[in-house]
């Protein structure tokens, strides 16, 4: 990004970096730049907090600070101690931690505990036009709102403890426009995914990413923060979309949500954010969102991924050595044939959850697709709410009967199977259909093999055992997909 | 911190691109809570194969990693930085590095720089010819010397003159904070806001 005088034409991350400048770097140093909201969960901050407690510092601002137990949290029997030992002392850690130096924090069994990305959105914390930072990559997430969101280090994370701000070498710009109407079934995950496959999981490196255009626009709250979760995936730091009225309405009357006067001053400034026409981004990316289908990864980078009605790839037909290589490992690793059809791959799990689709409306649509259905023999299909909320959200809409009826697992919040971290692994061989966002070896467990899908396809595959979509079911979701259709 | 001028040992090659943080340390060593004890844990998964380059003889106390491209992807976790640290890495080089990966390294006093791929390959040759030979790699001419090899690499000059000067990143930002209070006091009312803890009384 290139700071020049306010008159020339900016784009929306410039102009929220520009507001957050404490002190301009000069020479090739980096910027000093403010950060409004940090978020905290127990795996990257212990040894940030210890950096305090060495160096006699205070948090600056608790008041800008929150924390919640997410990673290692087990999803059954949340009122028992944490089996495994070293969870309950990372766990334990940041509880003694959040009291020391007066932090806020939601523990399990608290009602706003759960992915800590799904919690700053649902307390109405993350907002347009301010920084939110957290030692977690997935922070791009809160760009959704036209917020600036990255993840950081744990040096970082004790950085932004003592000082509230970063020294940070601003980023370079690049617009992804999304053009187009997404057909029934296709979904925001269906558009990330496809991204990531086209600019590759390098694209985004040194980007913020913009998404711009009309399928954007159509899209729900849910369905940008399901984008922009991913940005990290296609290798850039964020991604962002410019708030809107559809912004505006998901945020008004939320907890901290601005109120009265407040509301008013803030609304008129986030009116202010969008890029300007004759701004100039340093890089451009186009998607046809009429062309979408339903997209699911084969490999063991979330740029390894296709249509679902496509094959698995030849990687002798890929031209790039090191593409090449990573192919044939990833088929390896993952045991599958060059040639196959995706839609003939058989899974042993399906996990319906994550930051990147745990929110109300994901379990909505994967709620809609299973009514009054059976989930396949043999495969064990496991729902995670993102937070406490939700899923007492989704129970009051009784998705959880409906989960349990069709012969799923109904669980509490936390990352859950995302990560193996905690007690809901993959063991080793098992295949997953999986509405996360990482399909690296042993992410999901040791030798666990994932394909990333959205909860459409998700829902789908726990029905027919094989990688499917809503299409191959005879029935349209015209449900909300993501709100796509809403 | 440490200064960081020329770290010179054995050099290790890492022959596969998009090594992913996820790789270089599991998620389950991230449940430790201290900051140091990791060497155990990197490149856990690969390491139980007994021919996997680091449980070669030739290169026991290996210091200088030369990756493929895409090094440090993925996931933040700083825990790939202490665990190639505390084995003993003091450098890595590779075409490309995760824009995460780097700033940690930067911050832990690991150098991590980029070479062309065309330069990844010379070495690997040349420490295939010769496994166990030392590197050593300059941070003031920001150059790689390997046998008969000189190449150089790309670092941001501030990370640089950090690690050439052993600065610790919060001393330094410290240094401004008469204008993080002026800034903080011009701040609009609707910004976030969190409802702190009550600090214990005594404290
Ligand atoms: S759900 Fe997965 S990606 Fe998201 S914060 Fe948790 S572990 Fe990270």
């Amino acid at each position: 990004m290139n700071h020049v005088s306010p008159a020339v034409p900016r784009t929306l991350a410039e102009k929220v970096w520009d507001d957050h400048l404490v002190v301009k770097g000069e020479a090739g140093s980096p910027d000093l730049i403010y950060i409004d909201l940090h978020l905290v969960h127990e795996v990257t901050s212990p040894q940030a907090f210890d950096g305090l407690r060495l160096a006699g510092r205070p948090v600056r601002r608790p008041d800008l600070t929150i924390a919640t137990e997410d990673h290692n949290t087990p999803t059954l029997d949340i009122d028992k101690p944490i089996a495994d030992l070293t969870s309950r002392t990372q766990i334990q850690t940041l509880r003694n931690n959040c009291a020391e130096f007066g932090v806020r924090l939601h523990p399990l069994g608290d009602i706003e505990q759960g992915i800590v990305h799904v919690v700053g959105p649902q307390l109405g914390l993350t907002m347009p036009g301010i920084t939110v930072v957290c030692g977690d990559s997935h922070t791009s997430t809160h760009g959704a709102f036209g917020a600036m969101a990255f993840g950081i280090g744990t040096s970082e994370v004790e950085h932004v403890l003592a000082t509230q701000t970063l020294p940070l070498t601003p980023f370079k710009t690049m617009a992804i426009t999304v053009e187009g109407e997404l057909r029934p079934g296709v979904t925001a995950k269906d558009i990330i995914l496809a991204v990531i496959a086209q600019i590759g999981t390098g694209g985004g490196q040194g980007y913020v990413l913009e998404f711009r255009g009309s399928a954007i626009r159509s899209l729900s709250m849910e369905g940008r923060m399901t984008v922009c979760n991913m940005s990290i995936e296609a290798g850039a730091r964020a991604g962002m979309i410019a708030p809107d009225q559809v912004t505006y309405d998901y945020l008004e009357g939320r907890a901290h949500a601005p109120k009265g006067e407040d509301w008013d001053a803030a609304v008129a400034y986030w009116k202010t954010l969008g890029t300007d026409a004759d701004a100039v981004f340093d890089a451009e990316v186009f998607l046809d969102a009429n062309e979408l289908e339903p997209f699911v990864t084969w490999g063991t980078n979330p740029g390894q991924g296709a249509s679902l009605s496509g094959n698995v790839p030849d990687p002798s037909a890929i031209a790039d050595p090191n593409e090449r290589s990573s192919a044939e490992r990833a088929l390896e690793y993952m045991d599958l044939e060059a040639g196959t059809p995706l839609k003939e791959i058989r899974v042993d799990a399906v996990f319906m959850g994550s930051c990147t689709n745990s929110r109300i409306e994901d379990l909505r649509a994967f709620a809609s697709v299973i009514k009054g259905q059976k989930k396949a023999d043999g495969v064990r299909v496991m729902v995670v709410p993102g937070s406490a909320r939700v899923r007492i959200e989704a129970e009051a809409e009784g998705i959880d009967q409906i989960v349990k009826d069709f012969g799923a697992e109904w669980r509490f919040a936390g990352c859950s199977m995302c990560l193996g971290m905690n007690p809901d692994q993959l063991a080793p061989g098992e295949r997953c259909a999986s509405t996360s966002n990482r399909n690296f070896e042993g992410r999901q467990g040791k030798g666990g093999r994932t394909h990333l899908v959205s909860p459409l396809v998700a829902a789908a595959t726990a029905i027919r055992g094989t990688l499917s979509s809503p299409w191959d079911l005879g029935v349209t979701a015209n449900s909300t997909s993501e709100g796509v259709n809403a | 911190m440490d200064k960081v001028s020329v770290v010179t040992g054995v050099a290790v090659p890492l022959e596969r691109a998009n090594v992913d943080t996820d790789q270089i340390i599991p998620a389950v060593f991230l449940k430790r809570v201290t900051k140091t004890g990791f060497d155990d844990a990197l490149f856990y998964a690969w390491r139980q194969d007994p021919d996997f380059v680091l449980n070669r003889a030739e290169f026991a106390g290996a210091r200088v990693l030369i990756a493929g491209p895409d090094f440090g992807t993925g996931s933040s976790r700083e825990h790939a930085v202490w665990a190639l640290r505390d084995y003993g890495f003091r450098a890595v080089l590779s075409p490309r590095f995760g824009d995460i990966f780097r700033g940690n390294a930067g911050k832990q006093g690991l150098l991590a720089g980029e070479i062309s791929e065309e330069d990844v390959e010379r070495i690997w040759a040349a420490i295939e010819a010769q496994p166990g030979i030392e590197a050593s790699v300059d941070l003031v001419s920001k150059t790689v010397t390997i046998g008969e090899i000189t190449a150089p690499f790309v670092i941001d000059d501030y990370t640089r003159w950090r690690l050439l000067e052993g600065l610790d990143d919060i001393g330094l930002t410290l240094r401004d904070e008469a204008q993080i209070t002026r800034f903080e006091l011009a701040r609009e009312t609707w910004r976030p806001r969190t409802i702190p803890v009550q600090q214990a009384v005594g404290d």
